[in-house]
């Protein structure tokens, strides 16, 4: 295992490599290519938080939860709230922001306030000639040249190793609550979720687990100040009274564990089989479910997000027909032509001699 | 600022070029008269003019394609232009190449409410995009300040942000997929309706590429729903520091106002001059816009204020209703052409960390003696963009020079804080030569390199956002 201690050092060990490197932060996400490992985790720590700016530079090594404590130190977070895949993919390791941006990891706050990516204000890189790069920076608003940083986040590692990440973070809220219904089939439960996904009242997450226990299960998060909340759930239960009554679930602690299950697929916690991540066009979404003959599924981001379980082995892309979207297990859905033909320009440009297997 | 001289071969060939453009594209498509080709020979950076060879106006995207393959065929660089709003020269042409315009591609394609998108023709002005599905309740976050006029593809270009981008994010943050022709005159399919790219994120360097990686004919944007309502409080202080600590507080209180706009005296006599807002005369004035229903708007002004008076205004009004809401932003927007009566100015737009905020704000009143002109600073105090009005004379012999070297210095200043020389304006050919204060050469190298891959004869918008030392090797 190689494990630089400075950016220097990785840059070396990038310009000696001469066969593949499998780069790593933590190793959580599940299987990694082939190749001689490499890992960031010995550059880690955070340079700067300024909650004054919503700014925090962190080494691509850190541990998310060093971050998040940090965070909340200040009343912050990061908005995206990235999920932790061990549990779904039964890996152990410690998630790092590097890892993170490297894969654009985000969870159920996405469709509000955006991916990773978009809280990405600038990174620092090594590319497969060992070349040290700047992109982006620490201030919010910056168009200064072309936005590599946005380029690299959710590269996993195939245009350079990321060492550093400058990110926008935001106020922590100062509640939360949840408004729950039963029974719905997953295209009322995907129209009822784009409903309140439409209204005014800022609803921050918006899930549906057709195979819950008790009963298909849709719920909605809505996030900010006490009174506001309230007067938000209020609101909001009224505006979709068509589909039933939603029971309102104010308890802070079971509010918030029940969004971490959400972040992190809990409903496919401990079962067997091979899960496949389908963005969609949350309007295509139960359709594509139905398609799909998964064993279980499971919907995040409104519908635009599903999570499905099928047997090892299953390749169930051929089902899934005509949709706007991709899905993804270990391969990519292949792209239009002239899209792998940039693909394959930029890789060959940042990583002329294939040292980086991703 | 030097642009590249034209290619005497390639004006040498302007009937051959204009005639096969026009049997691509039509008479109509195509104009080539110098009387005609006068209108665009700049954008709004008007200090710089120069006709092009010819312009094309396509009415589709295989027209696009057509256009564009001809082009790199004769080998002709061509600029492409939205509206001609960019305030750093990105639609400036040289004399060699061919402009080609996205005004006619302006139609809305679809709108999904239950999707929460818009697909348009880029050629679509900013404000119509929103002007299409209000009426539905939603719209089109980004909102430049000349998003009247401006075109989606020109925002698309340059990233643009807006006053509201604290809470929205910008161009970037609301893109969900493009329609791009190569400058081969490959039509890419980019994104779409759903929000996570496949494979590389190709659309987060697309945009803000300035044009120089291909034409965007459509896009998918992200709508959102309409707000119940929105009020600003205005709160006028004695000195740039507790302005900037007001700031500060504010965001440390966890609340995110969808705007703080900061506008410094020569400014706020400016406006009051001209629009009659009724600003008070202070050193510094914050306008602070909260959204939501009325009670959470209260609950929100309530935190607000309280922070604002322990920093010692003095003045703070809280608007009451729609009316009064109106007073407070007439003088902020109004701002650029309140300083345009008075004086020529020059409008900077880096950006910087907020909390550097007095400290910059110190020096560039030195730089202001130093330099002997005025400076008016009007910014987006949230973000730390910042917009410092450099006030000169155009008649005056040696005074836009003075006023360039001074915006130089103030950009710098911004570098050096920890900031950016552009937070939404873009590079274009106004900033171009201080690249450089920001980026080591391989950081250049390494966005050039991507632009060879998009574009390896190096035709689109060519001489724009690399020094052109850096790029000369590139360059046809």
């Amino acid at each position: 295992m190689i494990r630089p201690g400075s950016e220097a050092e990785l840059a070396e060990a990038l310009r000696d490599a001469t066969g593949p490197l499998s780069v790593r932060g933590g190793g959580t996400r599940g299987p990694l290519p082939d190749g001689t490992p490499l890992s960031t985790s010995a550059l880690s720590g955070i340079t700067l938080h300024d909650p004054a700016a919503l700014t925090l530079v962190a080494q691509a090594g850190t541990p998310v939860e060093e971050i998040d404590a940090a965070l909340a130190k200040a009343n912050q977070r990061l908005a995206f709230e990235p999920m932790d895949h061990r549990a779904l993919l039964g890996t152990t390791g410690t998630p790092t922001i590097g890892g993170v941006v490297a894969a654009n990891v985000s969870g159920p706050r996405r469709m509000q306030v955006g991916a990773a990516r978009d809280h990405l204000l600038g990174l620092r890189f090594v590319d497969g000639e060992g070349t040290v790069v700047k992109n982006g920076g620490r201030v919010m608003k910056n168009v200064t040249g072309y936005d590599l940083a946005r380029l690299v986040a959710g590269s996993r590692g195939a245009l350079g190793v990321i060492t550093e990440v400058a990110l926008k973070v935001l106020p922590g809220t100062e509640t939360a609550a949840s408004l729950v219904i039963r029974g719905l089939d997953d295209a009322t439960a995907v129209r009822a979720m784009s409903e309140a996904l439409g209204t005014p009242f800022e609803v921050s997450g918006a899930a549906h687990d057709p195979q819950a226990q008790g009963g298909a299960r849709t719920v909605l998060r809505i996030e900010g100040f006490a009174p506001s909340v309230e007067y938000r759930c209020r609101a909001l239960a009224e505006r979709l009274a068509s589909h039933g009554a939603w029971e309102v679930e104010t308890d802070r602690e079971a509010v918030r564990a029940d969004w971490r299950g959400i972040r992190d697929v809990a409903p496919f916690h401990g079962t067997a089989g091979d899960v496949w991540r389908v963005s969609v066009r949350p309007s295509q979404a139960a359709e594509l479910v139905a398609r799909a003959g998964a064993k279980q599924a499971f919907y995040d981001w409104g519908g635009g997000l599903i999570w499905l379980r099928c047997a090892e082995g299953d390749d169930l892309r051929a089902r899934l027909g005509r949709y706007d979207g991709h899905a993804k297990l270990h391969t990519l859905q292949p792209e239009p032509l002239a899209v792998q033909a940039l693909t394959r320009g930029l890789r060959e440009t940042f990583d002329p001699r294939g040292i980086l297997a991703a | 600022m030097q642009m590249p001289s034209p290619d005497a071969r390639i004006m040498a060939r302007k009937a051959q070029v204009v005639q096969r453009l026009t049997e691509a594209l039509g008479e109509r498509g195509v104009i080539h008269d110098p009387s005609e080709t006068r209108a665009y020979e700049c954008d709004a950076l008007t200090a710089y003019r120069c006709p092009p060879l010819c312009v094309v106006l396509p009415s589709t995207t295989e027209e696009v394609s057509a256009a564009l393959r001809i082009c790199h065929e004769e080998n002709v660089p061509v600029v492409p232009r939205g509206s001609g709003t960019s305030l750093a020269g990105g639609a400036l042409p040289t004399a060699d190449s061919v402009i080609l315009g996205v005004s006619r591609m302006n139609r809305v394609l679809e709108t999904d409410t239950a999707d929460r998108i818009i697909r348009v023709q880029t050629g679509r002005t900013n404000l119509s995009v929103t002007g299409a599905v209000e009426e539905l309740g939603f719209f089109y976050a980004p909102d430049p300040s000349s998003q009247l006029a401006c075109a989606i593809a020109g925002n698309i270009a340059m990233n643009s942000g807006g006053a509201h981008c604290l809470k929205y994010g910008v161009t970037t943050n609301n893109l969900l997929g493009v329609t791009m022709v190569q400058m081969d005159g490959t039509v890419v399919e980019i994104g779409g309706a759903h929000m996570d790219a496949g494979g590389l994120d190709l659309l987060g360097v697309i945009c803000g590429s300035e044009g120089q990686l291909g034409v965007v004919t459509e896009a998918t944007l992200r709508i959102l729903p309409k707000p119940e309502g929105a009020l600003p409080v205005l709160m006028g202080y004695d000195s740039a520091e507790a302005a900037g600590a007001c700031v500060a507080d504010i965001i440390k209180a966890g609340v995110l106002p969808v705007a703080i706009e900061y506008m410094d005296r020569p400014c706020i006599r400016a406006c009051e001059a001209f629009a009659k807002a009724g600003y008070p005369d202070c050193e510094a004035l914050l306008i602070v816009e909260v959204e939501g229903s009325a009670d959470e708007i209260n609950h929100q002004l309530e935190t607000i204020l309280k922070i604002a008076r322990d920093h010692d205004p003095v003045e703070i009004r809280a608007a009451q209703d729609a009316d009064e809401a109106a007073r407070i932003w007439l003088g902020r927007k109004s701002a650029f052409g309140a300083m345009g009566q008075i004086n020529d100015y020059m409008c900077l737009d880096g950006t910087i960390p907020v909390s550097a905020l007095p400290e910059v704000l110190k020096r560039i009143g030195e730089l202001s003696d130093q330099y002997g002109l005025g400076v008016a600073n009007v910014f987006h105090a949230g973000d730390g963009n910042m917009h410092p009005l450099i006030l000169f004379d155009a008649n005056k012999e040696g005074d836009l020079e003075k006023c360039e070297e001074m915006g130089a210095d103030i950009l710098r200043l911004c570098v050096e804080v920890g900031g950016c020389l552009t937070g939404e304006h873009g590079v274009g050919v106004e900033k171009r030569d201080l690249m450089t204060v920001q980026f080591e050469p391989q950081d250049l190298e390494a966005q050039m390199k991507v632009k060879d891959v998009f574009d390896p004869k190096w035709l689109l918008n060519p001489a724009k956002v690399f020094p052109l030392a850096a790029s000369e090797g590139r360059r046809a």
